[in-house]
């Protein structure tokens, strides 16, 4: 296995990042970092993965560079396509479909003209595609923009809180 | 009742258990059947399939198998109405997905899926919306992928991961978009991969080569034994009409275990190249003619009756059979000459009075997974003896300390303690630095050694080698391979059996080819008869052979472009011939250019041989597919030739009666790799000016393998190439992708440069045995490089 292939580097940043993750487990548990790892470097690539940075991860933690694939692409939290600026997810799970999630994703659809796994033409808000429970159910409907919990919804809060964003 | 056992009751059946074991592993020995998919007795548990649900008393739910330790007084039920639902409902499931296109599937007939399908699915489906697909990667010229007939038991991924060492595939996506792939756009790159075929239990990964070109129930099973490596692992040839159509692995704890390396489960591929020769030809007057047999028997029975005894020469390879062996030497000490060689890779044998009888692994391949340190010398072991690769994996896993000092630091799929390049030179030094380290810290080190000890200053590396060695209780250092391409081969053996003798370290060979221990108990060599009696008179190695050309050569089974150490050498030994005689199965130019009888031989799958394993092993096989054209096998041949030109001795009427004769010859024969030293051993110094080094790649070593098209389209079918480290290219000044122009002794070729920091300085690396080298010398020996 060539190292020198399509060389990504992780940025400095990152490295600093990862190992500090990597201080809290056993040393021969590298593998443990990989979410966190995963995390940082898709946030320092506008907020999605390439393949090359998977593998500059598995290379970084010494896995297989399959077992870091399987990771970036089993987790909803990772994107491996290129995305807008703002993340929009919106939880249509039992607690928040009860009380109107499914209102609230058709009118985000309507109002951006976009498709729930889209990304707007002006490059500005990413909707994802199917968010499972994020643990906010006594405040359903809810949704996380970027890294913001956003609860209680209603159409004119949404409105509100999505025409805020830059 | 001992604290290690438990017993069960299984649908009313009293079992007793090992402790700690899987429910399927006892129902499993006790021939009771439970479905299952992702369960192997090789693998790790997944329990990811859920197809082994059973009913187990006081469990609220059913039960898998495969993941349920036995306890004691457990209660297990696998027919009960509750099991069988939950395994219909399982079933149901899996194949809600699953497309029926059995009728088109290659695995069609032998399919787990289909045959559980059988048993627990229902005849329609209550299913009615889309099926899901999923597109298919290519991951190379062996495997197949169908990946929309996968039901994701993981177990090629598991083997990857557990058993070849590499992890290459994996289950990228989740839910219903879960896949098995590379996720990349790669080949698969174990030489164990086609193993991988065997576990899916459905068709999604199929054999590449012979896909759509028989069905399973067409198909008959031989036994046979694969002949590419000393490990002869066992295997089935399936046939259709006479015709290898694929080859499987066949169970055998002892050798194989239940894998199969690729080069094994491919090379039959090369049966039917196109190259093969399929009538017996005669060259008249620089024109080559399609003969009948009796014509071309005629002909090189008077040949051989025209030339000189002493001025005849005798070739071929460690893939020939036993009974090949044996016939050829009988043949050639019946006409008076001792000139019999299978040694084409080994220019060195100086020291062959002190050989063993056999190049003995010096134990059996099981004991190499219970080992606690290992030292291969001189040997690429994934690559030469993928099993015994595995064998040291195991062990290595295990907590063992395996290390190898090779040409080249070639990648290992297990941890190594120490994994380094040496040059020629400095691999003998540093066998010998640890033989010196040995001696420091106490160790009995031969005598003769002793000497040339006493000036060396052990180094770190050598200390670590000799602390692994010497304070493990179950050791072993083994000569590869590649150790035969030395060019100080009886040095480097000595030193290695001195390592070995003063760190209590079992000594052992693995030795190249599949049957290089059948030629050695057949005497296929110019100063040992049959049982490893030493000669009346000895006659020729291969080298001396070639280096004073004999008026006549009789090859069999030899390619002169690519079964030589030194293609130039073989060259000009050749012509300088008046009639070369070649028993061969494939044509090429080289051999029409040299040849001036050629009789078409029969391969393994061909013909009932037998073939010895490192171990000493003797494994026989029938023959399984009717032989190409009007090809014979190779001991019938050498048996009418005896006839003809010898009185009495060539009467036997089958392969059996050969091996039997051999047999007999060998009642006496005990292994023992004890290595009588020389009076005093010598540590050679360096030799200043570029090394070339080598290795016989994997899809390399025989005429079969070379023209088995599907391992030949591998990135492990190497061209000829000249590799070097950056430092060395620096020096050379040449960079990666440059052609450089090659020579040695003379001859010359022009090489693509690749740079890899695996080589040491000093030395360029350009494999052996493969297109693009042929036209140059000695596999190791000294070599200029310019820029082309």
């Amino acid at each position: 296995m060539s190292t020198a292939q399509q060389g990504v580097e992780l940025s400095e940043h990152a490295r600093a990042e990862i190992d500090a993750w990597l201080q809290r487990f056993p040393y021969n548990q590298k593998q443990s970092a990989v979410l966190a790892a995963l995390r940082e470097v898709q946030h320092e690539n506008n907020g999605y993965l390439t393949t090359p940075l998977m593998d500059a991860v598995a290379d970084y933690l010494g896995m297989p560079r399959i077992a870091v694939y399987e990771v970036g692409s089993f987790y909803s939290m990772f994107e491996l396509q290129p995305v807008a600026r703002h993340c929009v997810a919106v939880c249509t799970n039992i607690s928040c479909m009860l009380t109107g999630a499914d209102t609230i994703v058709a009118h985000i659809e309507e109002k951006l003209q976009i498709k729930v796994g889209e990304s707007t033409a002006d490059g500005r808000i990413f909707l994802k595609p199917e968010e499972e429970c994020l643990a906010a159910c006594a405040g359903g409907p809810m949704m996380q923009v970027d890294h913001v919990y956003h609860t209680d919804l209603t159409i004119e809060k949404v409105d509100q809180i999505l025409d805020g964003l830059d | 009742m001992s604290d290690d056992t438990v017993s069960i009751e299984v649908d009313g059946q009293l079992l007793s258990a090992r402790r700690g074991a899987m429910l399927i592993e006892v129902t499993d020995a006790a021939g009771i059947s439970i479905p299952r998919f992702c369960y192997h007795d090789k693998l790790s548990v997944a329990a990811n399939c859920r197809m082994c649900l059973v009913e187990v008393e006081k469990a609220p739910k059913p039960m898998p198998a495969c993941a349920t330790p036995v306890m004691d007084g457990m209660k297990v039920y696998t027919n009960s109405q509750r099991a069988v639902q939950a395994q219909r409902g399982t079933m149901e499931f899996l194949l809600i997905n699953h497309p029926l296109d059995c009728p088109i599937c290659d695995q069609g007939g032998e399919c787990e899926l289909q045959d559980v399908a059988m048993g627990y699915g229902h005849g329609v489906s209550r299913y009615a919306d889309t099926k899901r697909v999923v597109f298919d990667k290519d991951i190379g010229p062996l495997i197949a992928t169908e990946m929309t007939r996968c039901i994701h038991c993981t177990r090629c991924v598991r083997f990857g991961e557990e058993i070849a060492g590499l992890r290459e595939l994996g289950a990228t996506g989740r839910g219903e978009d879960v896949r098995i792939g590379t996720y990349v756009e790669k080949s698969v790159v174990s030489e164990m991969s086609g193993n991988v075929i065997d576990l899916c239990p459905v068709g999604a990964l199929t054999a590449k080569p012979s896909r759509y070109t028989a069905r399973a129930w067409e198909l008959l099973q031989h036994a046979g034994i694969a002949t590419h490596d000393c490990v002869g692992s066992n295997l089935f040839h399936h046939t259709r009409d006479g015709r290898v159509m694929r080859v499987v692995p066949r169970e055998n704890h002892a050798v194989n275990e239940v894998w199969l390396s690729d080069r094994d489960r491919f090379s039959y591929e090369g049966l039917y190249s196109d190259a093969r020769l399929r009538q017996p030809l005669l060259k008249e007057a620089g024109e080559w003619h399609a003969v009948e047999w009796e014509t071309a028997l005629a002909a090189a029975g008077s040949a051989l009756m025209a030339a000189a005894p002493q001025e005849m020469g005798f070739l071929t390879t460690s893939s020939a059979s036993l009974e090949e062996l044996y016939l050829l030497q009988k043949l050639a000490r019946g006409l008076g000459c001792a000139n019999v060689d299978y040694r084409l890779r080994q220019p060195d044998c100086d020291d062959q009075a002190h050989d063993p009888v056999m190049p003995w692994l010096g134990q059996n391949l099981g004991d190499l997974e219970h080992l606690q340190a290992a030292l291969v010398v001189a040997g690429n072991v994934r690559k030469d003896q993928p099993l015994v690769a595995h064998r040291l994996r195991k062990a290595a896993l295990d907590g063992a300390q395996v290390s190898l000092l090779n040409v080249r630091a070639y990648e290992q799929t297990f941890p190594t303690l120490v994994n380094d390049a040496l040059a020629p030179a400095a691999l003998l030094q540093e066998l010998a630095g640890i033989a010196a380290a040995l001696l420091s810290q106490g160790a009995e080190v031969p005598a003769q050694a002793q000497e040339a000890l006493a000036k060396i200053k052990p180094t770190t590396r050598q200390r670590k080698l000799a602390d692994s060695l010497g304070s493990a209780e179950r050791a072993t250092v083994l000569l590869g391979s590649g150790a035969q391409l030395h060019p100080g081969y009886s040095v480097l053996r000595q030193w290695a059996s001195v390592v070995a003798a003063a760190s209590g370290s079992v000594f052992g060979y693995l030795p190249e080819g599949g049957n290089a221990a059948g030629a050695w108990l057949a005497g296929c060599v110019p100063h040992r008869g049959p049982g490893g009696v030493s000669a009346d008179t000895a006659g020729q190695t291969a080298g001396e052979m070639l280096r004073t050309p004999r008026r006549l050569y009789f090859l069999h089974g030899v390619d002169p472009e690519f079964d030589f150490a030194d293609p130039q050498l073989a060259h000009s030994g050749l012509s300088g011939a008046d009639c070369v005689i070649a028993v061969t199965a494939f044509e090429s130019d080289a051999l029409l250019e040299h040849a001036d009888i050629i009789l078409p031989l029969a391969l393994h799958a061909e013909i009932d041989a037998t073939y010895v394993n490192a171990e000493g092993r003797w494994q026989n096989a029938n023959a399984a597919a009717r032989p190409c054209g009007k090809a014979r096998a190779g001991w019938k041949i050498l048996r009418v030739l005896g006839n003809r030109l010898i009185d009495g001795g060539f009467d036997h009427n089958s392969a059996r009666a050969v091996r039997g004769e051999v047999q007999a010859c060998c009642e006496s024969v005990r292994l023992d790799n004890s290595l009588p030293l020389a009076e005093a051993l010598r540590v050679p110094a360096a030799s200043r000016g570029l090394l070339r080094v080598a290795e016989v790649p994997i899809y390399a070593v025989d005429a079969l393998t070379r023209h088995a098209m599907a391992l030949q389209k591998t990135g492990d079918a190497l061209r000829g190439a000249v590799h070097m480290s950056a430092a060395q290219a620096e020096k050379e000044k040449l960079t990666a992708g440059d052609t450089a122009r090659v020579t040695q002794n003379g001859s010359s070729a022009v090489l693509l440069v690749h740079i890899e920091d695996s080589i040491p300085n000093g030395c360029v690396w350009i494999p052996s045995g493969v297109p693009g080298s042929e036209k140059l010398g000695p596999a190791c020996g000294a070599v200029e490089v310019f820029k082309a």
